[in-house]
């Protein structure tokens, strides 16, 4: 059974639970998806579900993306991303909501963070920096050594230093559900998930037994 | 400015919460959990702080115990937990936030009394 859907963030609050003690929690307004395309093992060599997310107007998507929705008398979807299943009893066609999911759930949620630019080794690996004071300048927020001397004349592959940082693929596993409305499509996780509010997230079952 | 989804599922006002003002001299009843059975705890003294936010909104009230310790404690103006706030009196207060009567004790941390409203 599938256990996966394509959401958008909108933003965290905290909500009581029955003990009345206060958690936080990030609210998803996830699906409603439609199945789009089912692939098998026997036809494309691995198995999956591929669904869409969000309706826009037909100008938006191209040619070849109307034509693969229109197969399935599908309304034009701006997302389609696949999720892997072992076996599916899902048509394409077939409609996934909330409903997939109940409070108490496991989840991993993947998103793209948001991006930092050209960061520091400070803010990028936290690294300490230089001394702040005894006569030093233009050292608070530098990287250190990098490498030794002549031996081995270069530096390793992989050090860690200054670059880009964000705006990538982060997963975090093992969120729980703690509120599911499918009146206004709403999805509610304890603690915090990658990306921007409106950005756009999938949320599979969690992959770790906690 | 917060989304009206989240405004969607975020808990209704507290009813047994009034509309609280910095100055006011309020008793509030707070539902606590001992193992298995519940019991009403108060606690009195005036409010010094409000913040809004949804379901974060709060507010911060402080009382001078034995001894002239200052004691402040922060509520969750939604949470089911508080049972409810009684106000006493309101208090002619010219500033939103009271953390200068941190620095007051006595006579010196009275507030005027106000009894319109």
């Amino acid at each position: 059974m599938l256990k996966g859907l394509i959401g958008k963030k909108i933003g965290m609050t905290q909500i009581f639970d029955d003990g009345g003690a206060a958690i936080p929690v990030t609210i998803i307004e996830a699906g409603p998806c439609y199945v789009t395309q089912v692939r098998t093992a026997g036809n494309d060599g691995y198995s999956a579900i591929q669904l869409g997310f969000q309706e826009v107007h037909p100008r938006r998507l191209t040619g070849g993306e109307l034509g693969h929705l229109k197969r399935n008398e599908l309304p034009p979807l701006r997302f389609l991303r696949e999720f892997r299943v072992k076996e599916t009893e899902l048509k394409p066609g077939e409609k996934v909501t909330v409903e997939v999911f109940e409070k108490g759930d496991a989840v991993d949620v993947t998103g793209t963070s948001k991006g930092k630019g050209f960061a520091g080794a400070v803010k990028r690996h936290g690294f300490s920096g230089g001394p702040k004071t005894h006569g030093q300048s233009d050292r608070w927020r530098a990287p250190g050594a990098r490498s030794s001397g002549t031996t081995p004349g270069r530096v390793f592959k992989g050090m860690r230093g200054p670059g880009h940082m964000g705006n990538q693929q982060v997963t975090v596993q093992g969120l729980k559900v703690v509120l599911v409305d499918p009146e206004r499509n709403l999805l509610g996780v304890r603690g915090a998930i990658p990306g921007p509010k409106g950005g756009l997230v999938l949320i599979n079952e969690a992959r770790k037994a906690r | 400015m917060s989304d009206p989804l989240i405004q969607a599922v975020e808990a209704p006002d507290n009813e047994n919460v009034p509309q609280l003002r910095p100055g006011d001299l309020v008793n509030v009843y707070l539902r606590i959990k001992e193992g298995a059975n519940e019991r009403i705890q108060e606690f009195k003294g005036t409010v010094i702080r409000v913040r809004r936010g949804g379901n974060s909104a709060s507010f911060t009230v402080r009382r001078v115990a034995s001894n002239g310790i200052g004691v402040e404690r922060t509520f969750l103006a939604r949470s089911p937990r508080i049972e409810k706030v009684e106000v006493q009196r309101h208090s002619h207060v010219r500033r939103s936030k009271l953390y200068f009567l941190r620095d007051r004790t006595g006579k010196r941390a009275r507030l005027r009394q106000k009894f319109d409203a």
